[in-house]
Parts: structure tokens; C-alpha cells; sequence
């Protein structure tokens, strides 16, 4: 019976059915209908030896490809440092639970109020919470708090050029939850601000959400939006990339109350697609309605400066039906590694890592405007992540590049490839998949 | 046994009415306050809303629990009790001295068919 | 380092750095690119520390921190299982944490399998037909799975299938998904047993209803043994059965969710299969559903073609998307390295395993612990505080004092059924020795609370800290550094 994670032996057994006054483990599920007990064998293999279990995942793995990266659309191949990995394998934070006992729960309540510091310093905006699934769940969870703030409006307008699957997550929680979700159009490449002017009239309208940067990964030019949202007794959620917030004018300059967006590009290993890390800021006016578990900072009975979890009164285990979200737990170890991040980065570091992946962005983006097989329908301002138009079959072009270890960039369109370029590229690898690209079979 | 005082009419969900003239100024009784605990949030309506009677109008938060504040009666929020935003815990040391907001009211027999002191006491007991 | 009280924002100085970038070898910076409206003014305050100082600095807190690693967990509904170190490194694996989620699908077939493979297993242990491994919790996996529920009323037609039965006994997160999925959460009542009253749940079943969620066992740690009869009502009325995951550890290698009926259900896989907690995450809560539900389920989806190759696709009849790609995929492989690890044969020994633990701990305690359910219970079980209410001691006293002696609490005050509610659950990974332990300080407090009730009330003392004023946290929010510097000054 016994095996390395079930620590029973006979003698255990027996000796703790005799205190129970049980003959058998059986007797405890006596009152288990004899219809739905399970007569069978679960259909997987007897359990594996750690060695065995070792080469089952590397034949796994083996099945994989690791490329070099030149795909982005939600996912950056940012450099992870080293101290991350280390010490998030503490397993003193990686096996604790939810801090709900302060006392034992210092370490995590501590790095989550750093977590929420540093957050909140990137986007200007007052309040973080401890964060949430992923960006795309965060805007959607912006959404509901718009229409929650609001009391009476029930829609929101969402642009069409906030990322695809950014998108596609907050139709389904708005379609479900019965709020009106529409959408303002595209013009070259950047949010309708004149349609957005017109629809903010409605007189029902929430809130907002607009990009930054937006899906082609150009930088919108928001100057003036937030007063007509505002005008409008209306909110504006940005949804950004927090890794461009040490370039890119803060949410807060722009004049946002909610902003939110996806942890990811703060170095984290791109994982085939998680766990990443949802952020979500607010204003001071709106942080009561800010769904998500929120540490603030208090004292103890001796005066030793604390951290508890806090405003606990608006979460879905005290309100239940009545709460604005359901969220109950958050990506604790994905914020405690973007902590790690920041502060190995540091404002300047983050900088840098902008400036070298925008340098590189715009070294490949010129060579294959060069090339004359591309062109830019936009020509608006972008960093990392750029969109060009191309005559190209993208399929092709892309089967060709994995075959050489390579990612391309990503069709997002029917001519539309979404490049992204990280400071792990370098000038060689670039001008390696421009060669490659260009070549004729 | 919690106060209840017998100037006013109570709604069965613990909030309170006075009547100034065609105002209706609103709080929560000493029981609630009792019972929620060290309240350390209130949240309130903006001035202007119109209300429903049985609408939700805000909330009052404690640590660990938090009660929606239904509106006795219906018309329009003519004023909120702003220092409750800086000093919520007025409501713990006297809840009957602590109104929330102020309404004008649209139809006074909403008033007339609240609670008295005497209903609500015994409302309070049997609870 | 002994009090370690500082901030990582207090270990900052001007110009120092922990880290370094390779070098520009472009020959020109696009950032001079950006037009300066688009640029930030106001720099944001980050931490300038050294790399050694990160590391002390994590190291220390880390040191603050209580997890399944240094002590036993009794928290009820919340399966603190041990979680194997293995799973860890595996996950960390290159050749899956370097992946791209839109790198092309024939380079990545091993990922495809291994999720394939999972959603495969999931089903089986389940007795469903097919799972979706993208929710990213448990509470998302609820309401991903009340969308599958409504959005199979809605494509039949039948829109008026608002209504979701819900017993009073459930998890605070169930009516609150139900809320977020758009539904009307109707409560059943249950009985002193703490089972759901099913005469009292059959004039609720009218055609509004959608369907009804509920867990078995219960969360009072009592399995539903009414459940086929619960199961026929709700069927025959129209409605669908959802299964809350979060009890699931005690059915392993017992009982399958869908063979008791349900339609749908999600599974923790941070408590039943044994992916750390992280305090607090990243779980992972897939959802699995019966045959006629299949299409619904949330996009994309990862398929197995006929030449035995994988790839990722989409429905159209699926409710849509509820996450950005496949879901927490790192979590999902240390389920599956978990579950490889058990196997058919030490699996079915998981549910056994952790029922006798929770009974044998109930046993020895229902002596100087009220117990208001009799009767064997499953993984779990509730006390109602001490047995005797003359001292005064409240449950809160002795979850504080556990503390005191190197446990962690108990879940308490939930069911809100009972007023000194006090829920236990001991994993199947948990040792005869380490519950023996648990029983005799218990055992211990509860004399305390007769004959010193004061060292209870003072509880803990031995911790980091005590009594954090947490009204004042919650009248006065400091969220961040830049905000307790202001209050500092």
C-alpha cells in the first residue's frame, strides 16, 4: 500500500482503523451507494519510478522544437536572470497557501505588497491588487468593474484594436454576464477616436477599454480621450504591456483609472502559454470596487510595521452572489517573480531592455521594408512588436524558418505577419531570418 | 439589547428613516451596527441618484462581512454624509446620530409603511 | 538574518544595478524614434539594488513564510498535499518552458501530447468524456463550467434557464461564479446533517432551472448518499449537474464524478494532484463534461488527428474563449508527471488514504471537540469549536494557537452551517506520526482553553508577528511603498 507519496504502512493502517472501530478502509465508504462505487482500473500505466517518469517527459520533449523567437501576440521571449528561477524555488513561498494566516505569512503578504509598489509605480495609478489569471481575464474583470462602478450603464465599448485574444476573452465574460460589449473601429492601424466620440454619447456606456500598445503594436496617440470618457461620466480602462511602462507615458499621465494587462513580458518563460500574470491598477475613487485579493500595509499589537490581506469585505467568500468577481485565488508566485524581476531590472534596466528590443525591432523592420517584399500599411510608432502587409504566403515563409529553428512572425491576418523582437536577438540572428525569409526555394 | 428609538420608522433590513419635511434622512440602526462590527467602509450613492424603494443604494463594510443598504423609500439623494468617507466608524459610536444620505421623497406613504419602534424591536428580538 | 524588517525599496541607492545587458550593436537607439507625447514624464520608482541584495533580501522573507514544506496544513477544502520536488524540475524543463503558445504546432507535439494526454486521464479518473485544461483555477474552472451549462440550454432554445440550485452548505465561490456567468443563484437548503434536503430541493426544480452545483462529499466532509436520487430529479426536470471539484481527493480510486451523474465538473489540480499552492497560485482548473456536452467547450482546443498527430483548434459551437492560450501549461505537466508517478495502482489509494486520516483525527478528537455530524466522514470533517462553550475560547483562539505549536490553522468558521465551524482535512501524504502530533496539541489547547483560557485569547506569541490591526488596514488602505512613505510623513 505504502509508496513515496502515501507514507501508510499495514501496521499504520490498522492501528488507526482499530481507534476508528472500523474492520476495513471500505467500511469508511459504507454509505456510498453500491451503484456509483469504481469497480475498475483507471486506464493509465502502473506508476513510474522518478528515473522512468525523468525519460517519459525528456521523449516528451524531444518532440518539441525550441526556436529562436521572433513571435509575440501576448507571448515575449524576454531574458529571464537566473536569481529568479532560485529563488522562486523556495519552496517556503512556492508550497505555502493563500496568506490568510498573517502571522506565518509575512514572506508572501510582504513580496505582494512590493508586487503591488512596483505596479502601481509603472502605471502611476494608486491601488494594485495581488494580481489575477492572465491579461486577458484582467481586461475582462476591468470590464465588469467599469459597469459595477457605474451602478445604472450596462456596456462597455471595447477597440478593435485591442489584441485578438484579449478580445475574444472579454466577449465571452461579457456575453455571459449580460454586458453589452461594442466595439469602436479601426482607422490606419489606431483606435476610431472620432467614432469612440460619438459612441460615448450613448448615455449607457460604462466604460471604455483601448490599447497601449494596441495589436499591430503601434503606440496609440491617446491626448484627450480620457476627458471625453470622463466628460461622459464614463471610465477608461487601459489594457497595456507593463514592460513598455518604463518608456511609454504611464497610464496615469494618460489619464486612466483602471489599468490592466498581461505580466508576461516581465520575464517570464514563455511556458506554451502559462501561468502568466494578470495586473490590475485603479485609482484611489475606484479601488473599493477593484476585484482581487489586496495586501496593505498596518502594525501589530507590539507596533511592528505588517502586512494583511486587506478590503477583504468586497471578495467572493464573504459577499458570495453579491461580490463583483468570483476570482479567489491570484498568480501569488508569477507576481513574486515580476517582484524579483523589477527589482533586479530597476527603472534603468527596464529601459534598457526596451531600447535594445526597439532597436532591434526597427533594425529588421527596416530591412525587410528594404527587401520591397513588405510595406507598412500604418507607419505609426511602435517598440518591440510591429505589423507589415506582405504578398509573401506567410505559411510557407514560416514552415521554412521552424525548419531552420526558427519562429516567424505571426499571421494575423490574411497578408499580415506581427513581428516581435525581444533583447535576446541579436544582429545576427535578425539578418539570419531576413536571409531566410528572402530566399527563393 | 441594541437602542432603538422611537423618533423614526425602520425598514426591516435595519436601516432607519427620519422625516424632515419632505426629506427622508437614512442610516442603519444600532443593531446592524452591532452586529457588523467595527465598520470600516462606507459606501454611499452619488447626490442625484434616483431611488427606488427596496434599491440597493450602497454598502457598509466591516473586516470580515459587509451589508448592502437598501433605500426605504424612493426619490432622489439630495445630499450624502461625506465625513463618513474619512470617519466610517461614527456609524459603531452612535448609528442613530450617523444618517447616511438624505432623499426627497416622492411618496410619503412609503414612510408610513415602515416599521415603528415597537415593530422593530420586536423585529430585533426575533432575529 | 533575525528581524529582518526592510522593504526592498529600502535597500535602494542611487545607481546601483542587478543587471546586465548585452551591448547595443546596432549603431542607434529606436527609442530617439518615439515622439516625445508618447513618452513618460514621471519615472517610475523601482528598487536600484545589486543582485546579491535581491537574493538576501527574497531570502529572507522567504524565511517569514510558513508552506506544506516546513509544517502540516489540517485546512479544510483546501488539499495541502505534499508536492513532489520532481514535478518542479520537470516543469522547468527547456524544451517545454522555451515554447511559444503560437510557435507552429508541428514543433511543438510534444506539448500537444502531454496536454492531450492529461485531458485524457482527467476524463477517465473523472468518468466524463472530455476535459478543457485552459480554466486557471478553481473558480474559473466553476465558471467556465456554468458557461458550458447555460450556453447548453441557449443553444437548444430554452433560454428561460436562468436559475442555478446552489445548497446553503457550498463554497463562497460557487454563487459568486454563478453570478459572473449571468445566473440566479436559488439556495437549497440542507439538512442538520449538513446534506442537501432533497424534499426541500423538488419544488425548486421548474423549467428556469439551468442546473444545479453542488460537491460530494459535502463540505462538511459527508458524501451525498442521495446523490442518484438528486441526480434523477434534476435530469428529469431539464437541468444539468455540476460537480465542484474542490472534494474530489476523497473519491479518487472510489468513486467517479460521472457515474454519480454529473454533466460537469472542474478539478483542482493544485489540491488533488498535487501542484503547489504558491500562496495563492498559479492553480489550474480544468473542466471536464459528459459526451453531449463536448462541443461547448471553451476554445482553443487541442485535437488528435487521425495519423496520430496533434494540433490546436477551434469550435464554433464552443461558448468561446475563456483565456488567453491553453491555460497554466506548466501547472498541468507537474499534474501529469504527478499522476504518471501514481499510477493506476497507487492512485486508487489516494481517496482511501486521505478518508482515514480525517477519520482517525476526528476519532481522537470528538472527545474535547464538539462534533455535530456522527458518522464516518470522507476527507474532511467540521467540529463546532471546543466541546466545552463554558471557557469562552473561540475558534479563532485555538486556530491562533496552532500557530503557536508549528501547525497551520484550520479552515474556520466555514460551513457557515455551524457558528464555531472549525474544518479539517489531512492529506493521504500526511504520516501516522505527524497526525499523532496534531491530535496531542490539540488535545493540549483544549485543556489550555479550560485552564488558561488567557494564553488562548493572547495566541500566537511565538510567531513574527501578533495581532495585526487589520481594521485599520482595511479603513485606511496603504497598498503600496510610495503610499506608506506619505503616511510616514
Amino acid at each position: 500500500m505504502s509508496n513515496r507519496y502515501i507514507p501508510h504502512t499495514p501496521a499504520d493502517i490498522k492501528h488507526m482503523l482499530d481507534r476508528i472501530g472500523a474492520s476495513s478502509v471500505d467500511e469508511l465508504y459504507a454509505d456510498v451507494p453500491e451503484e456509483v462505487i469504481f469497480r475498475g482500473e483507471y486506464a493509465l500505466p502502473e506508476g513510474l519510478s522518478e528515473s522512468e517518469l525523468r525519460e517519459f517527459f525528456n521523449n516528451l520533449g524531444a518532440r518539441n522544437r525550441s526556436l529562436k523567437i521572433f513571435g509575440g501576440q501576448g507571448s515575449y521571449d524576454h531574458y529571464s536572470p537566473s536569481v529568479i528561477r532560485h529563488l522562486l524555488g523556495r519552496s517556503e513561498f512556492y508550497t505555502a497557501y493563500t496568506p490568510y494566516q498573517p502571522e506565518i505569512s509575512q514572506g508572501t503578504l510582504q513580496y505582494i505588497f512590493e508586487y503591488q509598489s512596483m505596479i502601481s509605480e509603472l502605471t502611476g495609478l494608486e491601488a494594485t491588487n495581488a494580481s489575477m489569471y492572465d491579461g486577458a481575464t484582467a481586461a475582462a474583470e476591468a470590464a465588469f468593474m467599469m459597469v459595477a462602478s457605474a451602478r445604472k450603464r450596462n456596456a462597455v465599448i471595447i477597440s478593435a484594436t485591442v489584441p485578438q485574444r484579449i478580445h475574444d476573452v472579454v466577449r465571452t465574460y461579457c456575453k455571459f454576464h449580460g454586458v453589452e460589449l461594442r466595439e469602436v473601429g479601426e482607422k490606419e492601424g489606431v483606435t476610431d477616436l472620432d467614432a469612440l466620440r460619438e459612441m460615448i454619447k450613448a448615455g449607457d456606456v460604462a466604460g471604455v477599454i483601448l490599447p497601449q500598445p494596441n495589436k499591430y503594436g503601434i503606440i496609440e496617440n491617446l491626448e484627450g480621450v480620457a476627458e471625453v470618457i470622463h466628460a461622459e461620466k464614463a471610465l477608461l480602462t487601459l489594457y497595456c504591456d507593463p514592460s513598455t511602462l518604463a518608456v511609454l507615458r504611464s497610464p496615469a499621465e494618460w489619464g486612466a483609472d483602471i489599468a490592466c494587462g498581461d505580466g508576461q513580458s516581465l520575464g517570464m518563460p514563455m511556458q506554451f502559454g502559462g501561468p502568466y500574470l494578470g495586473f490590475m491598477s485603479t485609482t484611489k475613487a475606484q479601488l473599493r470596487k477593484m476585484p482581487g485579493r489586496v495586501v496593505g500595509a498596518t502594525t501589530d499589537a507590539h507596533g511592528k510595521r505588517c502586512y494583511v490581506l486587506t478590503l477583504q469585505a468586497r471578495e467572493q467568500h464573504i459577499r458570495r452572489e453579491k461580490a463583483t468577481s468570483n476570482i479567489c485565488s491570484n498568480q501569488s508566485l508569477m507576481a513574486l517573480y515580476a517582484t524579483i524581476y523589477l527589482a533586479l531590472m530597476g527603472e534603468s534596466g527596464l529601459r534598457e531592455v526596451n531600447a535594445l528590443s526597439a532597436t532591434g525591432a526597427r533594425y529588421l523592420y527596416d530591412r525587410l521594408i528594404e527587401s520591397g517584399k513588405f510595406t507598412d500599411p500604418f507607419k505609426k510608432p511602435f517598440l518591440k512588436e510591429f505589423t507589415l502587409a506582405t504578398d509573401m504566403d506567410i505559411d510557407a515563409v514560416n514552415k521554412k524558418l521552424a525548419d531552420n529553428g526558427i519562429m516567424g512572425g505571426v499571421k494575423t491576418g490574411e497578408n499580415l505577419i506581427s513581428f516581435a523582437v525581444t533583447e535576446q536577438r541579436t544582429k545576427e540572428d535578425i539578418d539570419n531570418l531576413v536571409t531566410l525569409m528572402l530566399k527563393e526555394d | 439589547m441594541a437602542k432603538v428609538m422611537d423618533d423614526r420608522r425602520y425598514a426591516e433590513s435595519h436601516e432607519w428613516v427620519k422625516i424632515e419635511g419632505d426629506i427622508a434622512v437614512i442610516g442603519i440602526s444600532d443593531y446592524a451596527q452591532h452586529a457588523l462590527g467595527d465598520i470600516v467602509y462606507v459606501d454611499m450613492p452619488e447626490v442625484g441618484d434616483e431611488m427606488q424603494a427596496g434599491e440597493v443604494f450602497g454598502a457598509v463594510e466591516s473586516v470580515k462581512a459587509a451589508s448592502d443598504l437598501i433605500c426605504p423609500v424612493s426619490g432622489e439623494v439630495v445630499e450624502i454624509n461625506e465625513a463618513l468617507e474619512d470617519a466610517p466608524e461614527t456609524v459603531n459610536a452612535d448609528a442613530f446620530d450617523t444618517w447616511i444620505i438624505k432623499v426627497r421623497m416622492t411618496d410619503a406613504a412609503e414612510y408610513d409603511a415602515l416599521l415603528d419602534a415597537a415593530a422593530y424591536t420586536q423585529l430585533c428580538e426575533n432575529e | 538574518m533575525k528581524n529582518y524588517d526592510k522593504l526592498i525599496f529600502e535597500l535602494s541607492r542611487p545607481g546601483r544595478k542587478g543587471y546586465q545587458l548585452r551591448r547595443n550593436e546596432f549603431g542607434f537607439d529606436a527609442l530617439d524614434n518615439i515622439p516625445a507625447e508618447l513618452r513618460r514624464k514621471d519615472s517610475p520608482e523601482l528598487p536600484e539594488v545589486s543582485e546579491g541584495d535581491v537574493v538576501r533580501h527574497y531570502t529572507n522573507l522567504s524565511n517569514k513564510n510558513f508552506g506544506v514544506d516546513t509544517g502540516f496544513y489540517p485546512l479544510g477544502s483546501c488539499t495541502m498535499k505534499y508536492n513532489p520536488k520532481i514535478n518542479e524540475e520537470l516543469a522547468s524543463m527547456p524544451e517545454f518552458a522555451g515554447l511559444h503558445p503560437l510557435q507552429p504546432v508541428e514543433t511543438a507535439q510534444g506539448a500537444l501530447e502531454m496536454y492531450y494526454n492529461l485531458q485524457q486521464a482527467l476524463a477517465n479518473i473523472a468518468g466524463l468524456a472530455e476535459f478543457t485544461l485552459n480554466p486557471y483555477a478553481g473558480a474559473h474552472g466553476e465558471l467556465t463550467g456554468l458557461m458550458v451549462m447555460r450556453q447548453y440550454h441557449i443553444s437548444r432554445g430554452d433560454t428561460k434557464r436562468t436559475k442555478v440550485i446552489i445548497p446553503d452548505t457550498a463554497h463562497g465561490t460557487n454563487p459568486a461564479s454563478a453570478m459572473v456567468a449571468g445566473l440566479e443563484v436559488v439556495e437549497v437548503k440542507s439538512k442538520p446533517n449538513g446534506s442537501i434536503d432533497v424534499e426541500d430541493l423538488k419544488p425548486l426544480l421548474d423549467d428556469t432551472v439551468a442546473g444545479i452545483m453542488m460537491t460530494n462529499p459535502n463540505t462538511t466532509g459527508m458524501f451525498e448518499a442521495e446523490i442518484l436520487e438528486i441526480a434523477k430529479l434534476v435530469h428529469e426536470a431539464g437541468g444539468l449537474l455540476y460537480y465542484d471539484g474542490a472534494n474530489l481527493n476523497p473519491l479518487l480510486g472510489k468513486v467517479r464524478p460521472g457515474d454519480m451523474g454529473f454533466d460537469i465538473m472542474h478539478i483542482n489540480l493544485h489540491k488533488t494532484f498535487s501542484t503547489p499552492h504558491g500562496g495563492g497560485g498559479p492553480g489550474s482548473g480544468p473542466v471536464g463534461v459528459a459526451a453531449h456536452l463536448t462541443d461547448l467547450l471553451p476554445n482553443p482546443r487541442v485535437r488528435k488527428m487521425e495519423d496520430g498527430t496533434f494540433t490546436i483548434d477551434t469550435d464554433d459551437r464552443s461558448l468561446g474563449n475563456v483565456s488567453t492560450f491553453l491555460g497554466n501549461f506548466g501547472v498541468m505537466m507537474k499534474a501529469y508527471a504527478y499522476i504518471l508517478s501514481l499510477g493506476c495502482d497507487n492512485l486508487k489509494n489516494v481517496g482511501p488514504m486521505a478518508t482515514l486520516n480525517a477519520n482517525y483525527i476526528k476519532e481522537s478528537l470528538k472527545d474535547l471537540y464538539k462534533l455535530p455530524i456522527e458518522g464516518a466522514c470522507k476527507h474532511e470533517f467540521v467540529f463546532d469549536g471546543l466541546a466545552d462553550k463554558s471557557t469562552g475560547v473561540t475558534t479563532l483562539n485555538v486556530a491562533k494557537r496552532l500557530l503557536d505549536f508549528g501547525f497551520h490553522a484550520p479552515t474556520i468558521y466555514f460551513p457557515l452551517l455551524f457558528h464555531e465551524a472549525m474544518m479539517i482535512e489531512p492529506t493521504e501524504t500526511e504520516s501516522l506520526e505527524t497526525i499523532d502530533e496534531f491530535i496531542d496539541v490539540m488535545r493540549k489547547v483544549a485543556v489550555e482553553a479550560a485552564e488558561s483560557p488567557e494564553i488562548l485569547k493572547a495566541a500566537p506569541v511565538t510567531t513574527e508577528i501578533s495581532h495585526p490591526d487589520e481594521t485599520g488596514a482595511a479603513k485606511n488602505p496603504i497598498l503600496s511603498y510610495r503610499s506608506l512613505k506619505q503616511q510616514q510623513s
